[in-house]
């Protein structure tokens, strides 16, 4: 650790980083644009200037780049000195010789690092008489807005996009004075990850959409730390609400999870909280079929009235821990399931053994660190995005080592990457059909599931053996790694690719112990639940005729079938949003969504995290678990179901520490979540009333629904919002982190509830039917909630089949023909990078019926005509010419 | 001595000072029958301006709401085809409003501004509540010729890139030319 001296106080800064990281992480204030922690330093923007003395009896000192500086033993540097704050403060001034005075039109105005770093180095006049540059902005798409007038020319965007997210479609266009970052031609940004932008761009050049649909200043948002519902990964996130409707998601950062990034699903997916199709309250349906509206009260004496005899309950792997408990403790264990198909709950056992071996099962930002990787039949892009983000940087481990074998730091960004050239650590995907990885592997592999299931099995035994084939290529791949990596997941359906994973990573292990497996599970909460209980199964309770069903927050119609709810009396649905399930219930129940309610949920990786309430909500909209403790009768708060949790399940023990309950205070106070400077609180509801109501009352947490109580001292586990005096936007993270890009001061959020001793044994492979029809899951389109979020939905594509040009013509089909099953027509689209004698259809909604279709029974549709592009949805392609 | 003398002297200037009041105007005026004269810069009643074109003033920024004390000052952004941001709704509650003036400093369009008027006076108190149809006015207010668009470089209707004060046209990016 050297010791450097920054106007003339002695810090210990951490070997390996640069200047600027050591001054930040030190409390200093250096205002910096085109340096981020997570893509390092490119000294682009000149910004971040200190004055280096080049030893004790230097008293001049020279201009240098902290961003660029590796700290040395006994360095001396000032921040202070005159000359060093007079060019930054000049840096200043000309980047905004060209900025477009219009702060107050801008959505990024008050959460702007420009703004930020500008009051920073104290500049206010503008001295230059001359015109202002000015460019025309691009229509990219319904989530991004572009105003490329704001634009400082820091070339985050681009680093971001194309070096970081694998992007191609967004670059830096033209010369001079004129350089221009957006599209070559207008249309949507192509890459799943293209809502970083928005936190990444310092100022409002890229801006988020569906916020601007319904802007609120970041300072009258009231906001909760809460969990992304997208996927399995449990990725950290910020959700804000205004007026009672969720305006955005923000990134959350996560040392171990998500890092600094989210992907699209999860920034813009939660506007599903306002859709329509809402439950607003409670229903009973009468004699004529119909709902009629009833007080929750009322709806739930009448469902404590069905109470007699036996009750089957439903869980759900999207709703929370608190809430599957309450429901299990209500019916009883014996007439509880999880709510997954057997299918699902087979592949959620195989991961729970897994987490629960002695295999190693790395973070998502640990497998940045890993220099092989083979991904097994998931389509990680599409069905646990941000791990796609986590591979793309893991491939560039050998360029990193080549740095580190060259002398040149991490953070040098340009140096490495010049440095590595397309030097890729090994990717191997093995899958059925292209993937958006494709770009950056080593090798791939167009297989049917059962085949990938063989291809590992060959793998396994090609470890061992020496015979040239394509698995022994690979095998030896895995072998030559100093950290191989398997990859696998829930998006094919297929519990043997899962298992046989598992046996690989065994198998590897075995010869190399750094081997790690990373299995991805199919819902957010999908691993929890199956801690709870994964041998009830569905049908089999519901064979045994049962008078009365309780559904929790799941749709049974489309994951188990139709038919399986016919014969049910009494079927009483708790939902927060209307699905063919809730639609054929005979009483509803209004449950809170996930930024109504407070919830624990465990991702793929063993990790239990708490999501708090961003809101109180409207009306009746009650938490799932307190409308079924009401119906026990026993009315227990959260942290209440969550001790049930820990005393019911020992393996769920960390549940109740994965983040502190409602009796947490700080100095006696609560965790305000509003800022302190929320606005219009005499004002906002005086169209009512103008009598003020008491602000809500949050019995479930230590939050508060007020502005009044502690903000900037919350542990992470609660913090609302990121925001530091002097540092509006989220680069204000460094505030709070022990070192830049470390962990959170206050500890790493989430408790890992596996500790993984066991021995994995290995698992039989059971007998699987080939699978022809192949459902691919997408990012926009496969989840159920998100695809009720407004912008997203118009990115759903439209239903396709993919095969390739012999499966085809067996199929006597030519590309852009139309094909059917029942009333679902595809448009076929020729693609010879599909498995032979496999047919990939979308999962979206309407195409659930594929599921169980043969290739056989597809017929072709006579006078089709296509969609010009099916995977593209028929979007207005621009909205504003400027 | 001195001092007394001096105390002296000044108990009768007073008394001079105060008997000539007596035949001076008064300065109260006989409101409401005789209405005083208020400044232009009086703060009081809170209006909504528009530009020298006729449309609103107000980009609905939110710094009047936000710099507002008594925090009585709510509105929604939205915007038109074009762009143009504008308030959806603006709401203040002239009875939480201590009329301090600190909404019209923060405005950076001059939409909003105080004016003389302070007779607002209601039986029910939710009458003191005004919504953005109270509010707006026809004119400019205290400030001529200022439109906040013309000098921003954010394009409207009928104000392109470039147009703005002080903006060059917009730049050709495919040009190669140094």
């Amino acid at each position: 650790m050297p010791t450097i001296f920054v106007d003339d106080r002695a810090i210990e800064a951490k070997t390996g980083d640069n200047l600027l990281e050591v001054l930040l992480s030190n409390g200093i204030d250096v205002p910096y644009f085109c340096w981020h922690p997570a893509m390092g330093s490119v000294g682009a923007c000149r910004q971040c200037a200190v004055v280096g003395y080049a030893n004790p009896d230097d008293t001049r000192g020279r201009i240098i780049m902290s961003c660029m500086t590796p700290v040395t033993e006994g360095a001396r540097f000032s921040v202070e000195a005159e000359n060093a704050t007079s060019f930054r403060n000049s840096v200043v001034e000309n980047l905004m010789l060209n900025h477009p005075h219009d702060c107050p039109v801008c959505e990024e105005g008050g959460e702007c690092h420009l703004q930020d770093m500008t009051v920073m180095v104290g500049h206010s006049d503008r001295r230059y008489k001359g015109l202002k540059t000015t460019f025309r902005n691009q229509y990219l798409g319904p989530l991004i807005g572009h105003e490329m007038n704001r634009c400082i020319t820091c070339y985050r965007c681009v680093r971001y996009y194309q070096d970081y997210a694998g992007g191609d479609d967004l670059a830096a266009f033209g010369s001079r004075d004129r350089v221009f970052f957006g599209r070559a031609e207008p249309g949507v940004l192509d890459n799943e990850f293209s809502g970083n932008l928005v936190e990444v761009c310092p100022t409002g050049v890229f801006t988020d959409k569906t916020l601007s649909k319904h802007y609120s200043r970041k300072w009258d948002l009231q906001s909760a730390p809460t969990v992304c519902q997208a996927c399995s990964l449990g990725c950290n996130t910020y959700t804000s609400e205004r007026y009672g409707e969720v305006r955005r998601v923000h990134n959350r950062y996560h040392n171990e999870v998500n890092g600094y990034f989210l992907c699209d699903r999860g920034r813009f997916g939660a506007q599903h909280v306002n859709s329509p199709k809402r439950i607003p309250g409670a229903g009973i349906r009468n004699a004529g079929g119909l709902y009629e509206p009833v007080s929750i009260a009322d709806a739930l004496d009448k469902v404590k009235g069905l109470l007699t005899g036996k009750v089957i309950g439903i869980g759900s792997p999207r709703a929370s821990l608190e809430s599957n408990e309450a429901l299990r403790q209500l019916v009883g264990a014996d007439n509880y399931c999880n709510g997954m198909t057997s299918t699902e709950r087979e592949m959620h056992g195989v991961i729970l053994e897994v987490l629960a071996s002695n295999l190693s099962v790395p973070t998502m930002m640990e497998v940045e660190t890993f220099d092989a990787i083979l991904v097994v039949g998931e389509d990680v892009t599409n069905h646990a995005p941000r791990l796609a983000l986590s591979i793309r940087q893991a491939v560039r481990n050998i360029g990193q080592q080549l740095a580190a074998d060259t002398g040149i730091s991490q953070w040098h960004d340009a140096a490495v990457r010049e440095l590595e050239q397309d030097e890729k650590s090994p990717l191997v995907i093995l899958s059925p059909m292209t993937d958006r990885l494709d770009d950056i592997a080593s090798d791939t592999h167009r297989l049917a599931p059962n085949d990938i299931v063989s291809m590992v099995e060959q793998i396994i035994e090609a470890i061992d053996e020496d015979k040239p084939s394509d698995a022994k290529d690979i095998a030896s791949t895995l072998l030559a790694a100093k950290r191989p990596l398997i990859i696998s997941g829930t998006s094919l359906s297929s519990p043997n690719i899962l298992k046989v994973s598992a046996n690989l990573a065994a198998a590897l292990a075995r010869k190399n112990p750094s081997t790690g497996i990373f299995l991805c599970a199919s819902e957010v909460n999908s691993v929890g639940v199956a801690m709870i209980d994964n041998t009830g199964n569905a049908e089999e309770l519901l064979g045994n005729r049962s008078e009365t069903v309780i559904v929790l927050e799941n749709d049974i119609d489309t994951r188990l079938g139709s038919a399986l709810l016919d014969e049910v009396r009494n079927l009483v649905v708790i939902d927060a949003m209307d699905n063919p399930t809730t639609s054929r219930s005979s009483i509803v129940l209004p449950a809170a969504s996930f930024a109504e309610a407070e919830g624990t949920f465990v991702n793929n990786e063993g990790r239990a995290q708490r999501s708090m309430a961003t809101f109180n909500p409207a009306g009746d909209i009650t938490p799932g678990y307190q409308l079924l403790s009401a119906l026990g009768g026993d009315h227990l708060s959260a942290s209440g179901w969550q001790q049930k949790l820990t005393a019911e399940h020992a393996s769920l023990a960390g549940v109740v520490t994965c983040a502190p309950d409602e009796q947490f205070r700080i100095e006696g106070s609560r965790i305000a979540r509003m800022t302190h400077r929320a606005s219009g609180r005499t004002a906002m509801l005086a169209d009512v009333s103008v009598h003020e109501p008491q602000q809500p009352l949050d019995t479930e947490s230590p939050l508060a629904f007020t502005m009044e109580g502690n903000q900037t001292r919350a542990p992470a586990s609660l913090r609302p919002y990121t925001w530091s005096p002097g540092w509006n936007s989220n680069q204000s993270i460094h505030k709070f982190q022990d070192e830049v890009g470390g962990p959170d001061k206050s500890g790493t959020t989430g408790t890992r509830l596996f500790t993984g001793s066991t021995e994995l044994t290995g698992f039989e492979l059971s007998e699987e039917a080939s699978a022809n029809l192949i459902g691919q899951v997408h990012i926009f389109g496969s989840d159920e909630l998100s695809n009720e979020a407004a912008e997203l939905s118009t990115l759903i594509p439209q239903p396709y089949a993919r095969m390739s040009s012999a499966t085809a013509a067996s199929l006597e089909v030519s590309h852009h023909d139309g094909l059917a099953f029942g009333d679902i027509i595809m448009t076929v689209l020729v693609d010879d990078e599909v498995a032979e004698r496999c047919v990939v259809y979308p999962m979206i909604p309407g195409t659930e019926a594929l599921g169980s279709a043969q290739l056989s029974e597809l017929q072709k549709v006579a006078g089709y005509t296509s969609p010009s592009d099916p995977l593209r949805p028929s979007l207005i392609t621009t909205d504003r010419t400027s | 001595m001195d001092m007394i003398l001096k105390a002296i002297w000044s108990q009768l200037v007073t008394l001079f000072e105060v008997l000539r009041h007596t035949f001076t105007k008064a300065d109260t005026v006989e409101y409401p029958e005789e209405m005083p004269y208020l400044a232009p810069r009086y703060r009081g009643r809170i209006v909504l301006t528009r530009d020298p074109d006729g449309e609103e003033r107000c980009v609905a920024c939110n710094l009047c709401a936000v710099v507002c004390p008594v925090d009585c000052i709510a509105l929604q952004k939205t915007e038109d085809d074009h762009g143009r941001w504008y308030p959806e709704f603006f709401r203040i509650n002239f009875s939480r409003c201590i009329m301090c003036g600190m909404c019209e400093e923060a405005c950076p369009t001059y939409a909003i501004q105080l004016t003389p008027d302070f007779e607002m006076c209601e039986y029910d108190r939710q009458n003191m509540v005004y919504e953005k149809e109270h509010l707006l006015i026809s004119g400019q207010g205290k400030y001529h010729g200022y439109s906040f668009y013309n000098v921003s470089g954010k394009s409207i209707e009928d104000k392109d890139k470039g147009e703005a004060r002080n903006e060059a046209p917009p730049v050709d990016v495919r040009s190669l030319l140094p």
